[in-house]
């Protein structure tokens, strides 16, 4: 916590010597994903399964994937194997879910699946198993690239857009000043990434833990001394399809470590 | 909790220089730290490392809180003979993992 704020201290003091610049949006030519940006020990980490952490949680994901829950049923049973039919799945959420009219991200996609299809209790967030699933889901898209077309999606888009670049917080500060206007630049010392959601579920060093992608703009937000929305908020939803909007194309990498 | 990941390689040759890579799932819990209500958060890690080759030992670690959660071990030894590598993990609360693998030396 401290870390974060002396942080952001230093963003302040960045920004104010540089002058704010206007938000530009980064050209498709430039966009990197957050992986080119780590050293090479990081990377070597993320690429061996055997070095990369997350790997427990994608094995347990797989017990769990092929493990009957409390309503009889488990995850296998209507999907069979994930390799073929988990293909891609992460790689384009947030989707749109037709019946409850709304975007939903992948967290929410398993929690509707565990209480419609499998009589069974929702996984809180940030648990140990929702986190075992999603990576285990997840691990089935690296490599494939990000999607996000559907029209429906369009004003979570938009809303999520809204959120990024608005100014929030007692530092007053945007999401795009740091990752659309500096990137690459040094945040005390760490580079500053383009937050393109790659890899997510992440193994954060600093966490020494899997995270969400929601934990993650909670991190974020909270730097920015701004209220954090609640996790599952819609708010935080529609920023996590803007930012695989913004992302789209990009390879996914996860379960991604991360500094 | 899962079981820990281990890489040995399935082949070597005789004298080969092999590397071994661990990896468990632990909090490693400090004891030094406090929750959000300012309890101390009573000390829970790993204490030792073994590693043995065909029932010689080749490899042991002491840990100390300053280790991070899911510790990650890597080392190399000399490929000498077939066999099976035994690793054990012991610690706090009577925490006691045992996982093997085998190797064939030609």
């Amino acid at each position: 916590m401290t870390s974060a704020v002396l942080r952001f201290g230093c963003v302040v003091t960045m920004l104010g010597i540089g002058t704010l610049a206007c938000a530009a949006e980064i050209p498709q030519s430039e966009r990197r994903s957050g992986y080119e940006m780590m050293s090479p020990e990081t990377k070597a980490m993320q690429d061996d399964d055997t070095a990369n952490p997350a790997t427990l949680w994608v094995l347990e994901g797989e017990t769990i994937w092929n493990t009957k829950a409390a309503g009889g049923k488990s995850c296998a049973d209507c999907h069979g194997e994930a390799t073929a039919s988990m293909k891609g799945v992460a790689a384009r959420y947030p989707a749109f879910d037709a019946t409850r009219n709304q975007p939903i991200d992948l967290e929410q996609r398993i929690n509707i699946c565990r209480s419609d299809r499998q009589n069974a209790t929702p996984l809180p967030y940030e648990s140990r198993e929702l986190l075992a699933l999603t990576a285990f889901v997840a691990r089935r898209s690296r490599g494939m690239p990000i999607e996000q077309s559907d029209p429906r999606m369009q004003p979570a888009i938009a809303s999520g857009r809204a959120l990024f670049e608005g100014r929030q917080g007692q530092l007053n500060l945007s999401c795009a000043q740091c990752h659309d206007d500096n990137w690459g630049k040094q945040l005390a010392g760490s580079v500053i990434p383009q937050a393109h959601p790659t890899g997510y579920p992440i193994y954060r060093l600093e966490w020494q833990n899997l995270g969400s992608l929601q934990r993650r703009l909670r991190n974020c937000v909270f730097g920015l001394r701004a209220e954090t929305y609640p996790l599952g908020a819609p708010e935080t939803v529609a920023l996590e399809a803007f930012l695989m909007w913004r992302a789209r194309g990009l390879l996914m990498d996860a379960p991604a470590v991360r500094p | 909790m899962t079981r820990p990941l281990i890489n040995v390689p399935a082949r070597a040759k005789r004298g080969q220089v092999i590397e071994i890579k661990t990896l468990i799932s632990h909090v490693m819990e400090t004891g030094f730290r406090h929750s959000s209500i300012g309890v101390l958060l009573p000390r829970d890690i790993i204490t030792e490392f073994v590693c043995t080759y065909g029932g010689e030992e080749i490899f042991r670690a002491d840990f100390y809180p300053a280790i991070s959660a899911n510790p990650f071990i890597t080392f190399h030894t000399v490929a000498t003979q077939s066999g099976t590598l035994t690793f054990t993990w012991t610690g706090d609360n009577g925490f006691s993992v045992t996982e093997q693998a085998s190797i064939t030396v030609e």
